[in-house]
């Protein structure tokens, strides 16, 4: 229980996806305008992450290991993930039309995010178990939407804001992107020391 | 090497089965009106209609739940296409427009502090009203025009003002004012009152040059009382737009210099 702890600690806060491994960059600074479109991001993010860790780390631990063929992970990741977004959207719409309303106009955004192969590629190679993986996997999700909801929130704040105009826009979102990754770094150590106190 | 061709294809050969059979059995059936709808729509996506997006609204014409002719960007002629698809009747409605009713430039309404704040109207009118004597007038920091989707506010001299061929009449500017001073009036007409201060006219005088003073002057030369033309509310002369005045020869008769024809300008776009 507490090494998950410690797991879920490290994965939002200490290397937080997005402000500390600069994985997810696009949607960190596309859809965080607005709260709400960051929050079903967010969710969505969590979803697929999530339900691709488990689906990878089964095509890996079954298929492409036993068969000598690691070094072709990445492609097959790609693959697998394309496709399973899209069975995701398919089904979603079928038989959860609500979450679909919430999430849908996400899914098609998140097939080829680097966040999500990230996650595989970070799994594959720390040769964790299944359920490690995927708890892994959902606690960096829940740290990009973490990420998200925080800079969303800032910048809508800041567009009240009245800067320089070679500041206005995407300019100024990086720039606030920075100072937060800066503020995360406050956090770097958190993990080493819980897990300290866990033994 | 061959096997990696065989699994990278195979797991492409599996996933797109899957999916071709997931697209076959759990496919939603829509209305294939709701697409013809969306196509005849005009795609702005500006809400003016209540609904979310042109999508939404073309879901609730397709169920039944909304009237035809809310779309005030597509006019008169989208609600006639869509009629057509849906085999009902459009209702009849007349483009609107929205009208800052202020005149009050830097020039002629007063301005009794500076104000140096977040540059929007909503943060202004929060800081003791705003920066301007009066305190129905515009305060000119431009939420509306922030807010347009059409980008047909601009403002000019202090003052808010509408470009009549870009403007959709969506309402938006009129829902983010916060001195309420934007109207949507029909585009046919002309004539307005440029004001919305109530007050007796000496006090209105004295934070604007070019304040209603409620001297009923364009009610007596537009035909008196029983035309019907103009409305009071308090000090304060209000176009009825139900049945609006023609006679342009009123505008240049009014004392308060509050009145004007067609006062909508051309952005240039």
């Amino acid at each position: 229980m507490g090494r998950y702890f410690v797991l879920m600690v490290s994965a939002v806060l200490v290397n937080n996806f997005v402000l500390s491994r600069f994985l997810g960059c696009c949607p960190f600074l596309g859809v965080s305008k607005k709260l709400d479109t960051a929050l079903g991001m967010s969710g969505a993010v969590v979803f697929v992450m999530t339900i691709a860790s488990a689906v990878t780390w089964c095509l890996d631990r079954w298929l492409l290991f036993p068969n000598g063929l690691g070094y072709i992970h990445t492609l097959a990741f790609i693959l697998v993930i394309a496709a399973l977004v899209q069975f995701i959207d398919i089904a979603m719409k079928r038989f959860l039309p609500p979450l679909h309303a919430a999430l849908g106009i996400f899914l098609p955004l998140i097939t080829t995010n680097c966040a999500v192969l990230g996650v595989a590629e970070m799994n594959y190679a720390s040769r964790a178990g299944f359920g490690e993986a995927v708890f892994f996997s959902f606690a960096a999700a829940l740290g990009f939407g973490f990420a998200l909801v925080l800079f969303s929130g800032i910048r809508e704040k800041l567009a009240h804001a009245d800067p320089p105009r070679c500041f206005r826009g995407i300019a100024l979102a990086l720039v606030t992107g920075g100072l937060l990754a800066l503020a995360f770094m406050g956090f770097s150590g958190l993990d080493k020391g819980l897990e300290r106190i866990m033994q | 090497m061959t096997i990696a061709i065989l699994c990278i294809a195979g797991i492409g050969l599996v996933a797109a089965v899957v999916l071709a059979i997931a697209d076959g059995c759990l496919s939603v059936k829509e209305d294939p009106r709701i697409g013809m709808v969306v196509a005849a729509l005009p795609g702005a996506n500006c809400g003016g209609c209540g609904f979310p997006g042109c999508d939404g609204y073309a879901r609730a014409l397709v169920a039944g739940t909304a009237p035809n002719g809310a779309c005030a960007a597509g006019g008169e002629a989208c609600a006639a296409e869509i009629a057509k698809i849906l085999g009902v009747e459009a209702v009849a409605t007349e483009r609107r427009v929205a009208l800052v009713k202020c005149c009050g430039t830097r020039s002629e309404a007063i301005r009794v502090g500076d104000y140096n704040g977040i540059c929007d109207c909503g943060v202004a009118a929060m800081t003791a009203g705003g920066d301007k004597g009066c305190t129905y007038g515009c305060l000119g920091y431009g939420a509306c025009a922030n807010v347009c989707p059409k980008g047909a506010i601009s403002v000019r001299d202090g003052l808010a003002k509408v470009d009549k061929r870009l403007c959709i009449g969506c309402g938006k500017c009129v829902a983010v004012c916060p001195k309420k001073l934007i109207e949507l009036v029909p585009a046919s007409a002309t004539i307005h009152v440029l004001c919305n201060n109530p007050d007796k006219g000496p006090n209105v005088r004295k934070v604007c040059g070019v304040g209603c003073m409620g001297c009923h002057l364009c009610e007596k030369n537009s035909g008196g009382k029983e035309a019907g033309h103009f409305t009071f509310q308090g000090f304060l002369a209000k176009v009825n737009y139900e049945n609006p005045p023609t006679d342009a020869a009123i505008v240049a008769k009014c004392p308060a210099k509050c009145m004007a024809e067609d006062p909508h300008f051309e952005s240039g776009r």
